[in-house]
């Protein structure tokens, strides 16, 4: 067996007085999808800064690839999309794939230059999200959603393993909501790059993700998918105040 | 003047450096810009005048040190505020700003203490406030060219990581970049530049160089790499044009270097509106010929 990508032992952080996250255990392996849900304010942002070794857990154990996370050097494995991507200055003077590009400073090297087939990775990697004749236009001037879609090519383009997305979505539009989940979906069954989405849209994902983690300063429930949806009205209530009914049932076996 | 810059070694010195300074200058500028650190090159450069201004007055009264050269105590002091700024940045962290007004305040304290203990240095000091033609001399010329090298190799080698923390400094630490460690090295660098454009366009108006061809630039721009280009032609004809009329004119260069950057920067934003009209205009005369 291979090591697990994410495992988090016992971890806990706090910002300031307040606690955010307590005691989590949590273990990603190859090939895997988890939906990270939860209420605004539980911690999922939290959680996603931690794996991605941003800030040190208070106490316990991250381990990444098998390695203590604050050795963990090869983070071209992980492709990363933040909750805040498009929060930058829209005046600023770069092209798509000048910020596509910019997702292989890390497999490049410090002091080298990016390396001969650059150009190609960044075709491919925009083909792959389906943005490929928006290559040498200026950032600033694409959609929310367009946008959105440059930072998951500028995650892709280092081949990752791990692929970790917090809120992708937001300022996408339903119908392209759908599609840019199955590219997920895509990419992780096909390629078998591994997926920890953090998200509230539970229903339009839940065809795609084997695995749920219910996050709420402490993790509620981790698991498979189907079990996650036996117990989905109960976590629901507790959260939300309501019980939310689903409108398909997608008991998807764990094919990953 | 182009025989004149046969004949006179000032003015050798003068457009050698100025020709050196128009490229770097604006080309840091561009990454000072774009991370919204253009308040910090003023306040080093103001740290630079309390170095300058220290190393005039210990000529006067240190009879070892009468030949010293201004700017090294000048770049020393600026490179020495830079790391201050830094250090007060990290200390203030969610008021990081506040790190630059008690910076300048400080410097230009300092300065005004050294000015008013010392008695005579006027017109040197007015070189160094609002820059110089006459008074560029050899050491100066090499002493701004090894800045220049030494800026050029950092923008060239870490190009890459300084984009990718321009742009998304979240992604670029989630990609395991030291931005702590490039940070020390980019303020120590833009002090660098700022004390060595100091001689020709004046500890005033240095922060205009490494702005205002930046902001023409960013008009025009498409990507990153090009904005970079135009803002160094635009330096580059800023420095040239400033420096012919302070010559001829017998003006202060940094008033006049400054003065055409501006000139730039609306000729660009007024021939960015005149293309858009003509757009616009074609577009409605296609629409109405529709009809
Ligand atoms: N930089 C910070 N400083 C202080 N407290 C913070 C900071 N960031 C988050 N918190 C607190 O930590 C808790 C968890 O925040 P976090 O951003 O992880 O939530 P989240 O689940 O991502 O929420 P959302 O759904 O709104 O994105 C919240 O109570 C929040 O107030
Ligand atoms: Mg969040």
């Amino acid at each position: 067996m291979t090591e697990p990508l994410i495992e988090l032992e016992d971890v806990s952080y706090r910002y300031g007085d307040t606690s955010a996250l307590e005691h989590i255990f949590l273990t990603v392996e190859k090939g895997e999808f988890w939906a990270v849900i939860g209420p605004n304010g539980s911690g999922k942002s939290t959680l996603i800064k931690l794996i991605l070794g941003l800030i040190k857990p208070l106490s316990g154990q991250i381990r990444l690839f098998g390695r203590d996370a604050s050795d963990f050097r090869e983070k071209e494995k992980i492709g990363y999309v933040s909750q805040k991507s498009n929060a930058f200055n829209r005046a600023f003077p770069a092209t798509v794939r000048e910020v596509v590009r910019s997702g292989l400073v890390k497999k490049a090297g410090l002091f080298r230059r990016y390396p001969a087939d650059a150009d190609e990775k960044v075709d491919s990697a925009l083909s792959a999200v389906g943005m490929e004749e928006f290559a040498e236009r200026s950032i600033g001037d694409l959609s929310g959603g367009q946008q959105q879609r440059v930072f998951i090519a500028r995650a892709l383009i280092s081949n990752p393993e791990l692929l970790v997305l917090d809120e992708p979505t937001v300022g996408i539009d339903r119908k392209h909501m759908q599609s840019f989940y199955n590219m997920l979906g895509r990419l992780n069954r096909e390629k078998g790059i591994a997926i920890v989405l953090v998200t509230h849209d539970v229903d339009t994902v839940s065809e795609l993700v084997t695995h749920v983690a219910c996050v709420n300063r402490s993790i509620h429930f981790h698991g498979p998918h189907e079990e996650y949806s036996r117990q989905e009205s109960e976590i629901r209530t507790e959260w939300y105040g309501h019980a939310v009914r689903r409108v398909h049932h997608g008991s998807k076996a764990a094919d990953a | 003047m182009i025989t004149a810059i046969f004949d006179y070694e000032f003015l050798q010195n003068a457009f050698a450096s100025g020709l050196i300074i128009g490229l770097v200058a604006p080309a840091l500028g561009l990454f000072i810009v774009v991370r919204r650190l253009a308040l910090i090159a003023d306040a080093l450069s103001h740290v630079a005048l309390a170095g300058i201004a220290g190393s005039l007055f210990l000529s006067q009264n240190v009879i070892a040190l009468a030949g010293l050269n201004p700017l090294y105590l000048g770049i020393g002091s600026s490179v020495a505020g830079s790391l201050l700024i830094d250090r007060l940045r990290e200390l203030y962290k969610s008021y990081e700003e506040l790190a630059i007004p008690i910076i300048m305040s400080g410097g230009i304290a300092l300065g005004a203490i050294f000015i008013s203990l010392a008695q005579g240095f006027s017109t040197d000091l007015v070189g160094y406030l609002f820059g110089s033609v006459s008074a560029v001399g050899r050491e100066d010329l090499y002493t701004i060219l090894a800045v220049a090298v030494i800026t050029i190799l950092f923008i060239v080698l870490t190009y890459k990581e300084l984009f990718s923390m321009s742009f998304d400094p979240e992604y670029s630490r989630a990609q395991g970049i030291s931005s702590r460690a490039l940070n020390i090295w980019f303020m120590i660098v833009t002090a660098l530049v700022v004390a060595g454009s100091m001689r020709i366009v004046g500890i005033l108006l240095v922060s205009s160089l490494m702005t205002i061809p930046v902001a023409a630039a960013m008009q025009i721009a498409k990507g990153f790499r090009q904005a970079m280009l135009y803002a160094a032609i635009f330096g580059e004809l800023s420095v040239l044009g400033g420096l012919v009329a302070a010559f001829y004119l017998n003006l202060a260069p940094g008033g006049t270097i400054v003065v055409i950057s501006i000139l730039i920067l609306l000729l660009v934003l007024g021939g960015k509106k005149l293309v858009a009209s003509r757009n616009t205009a074609r577009n409605e005369e296609v629409e109405t010929g529709e009809l």
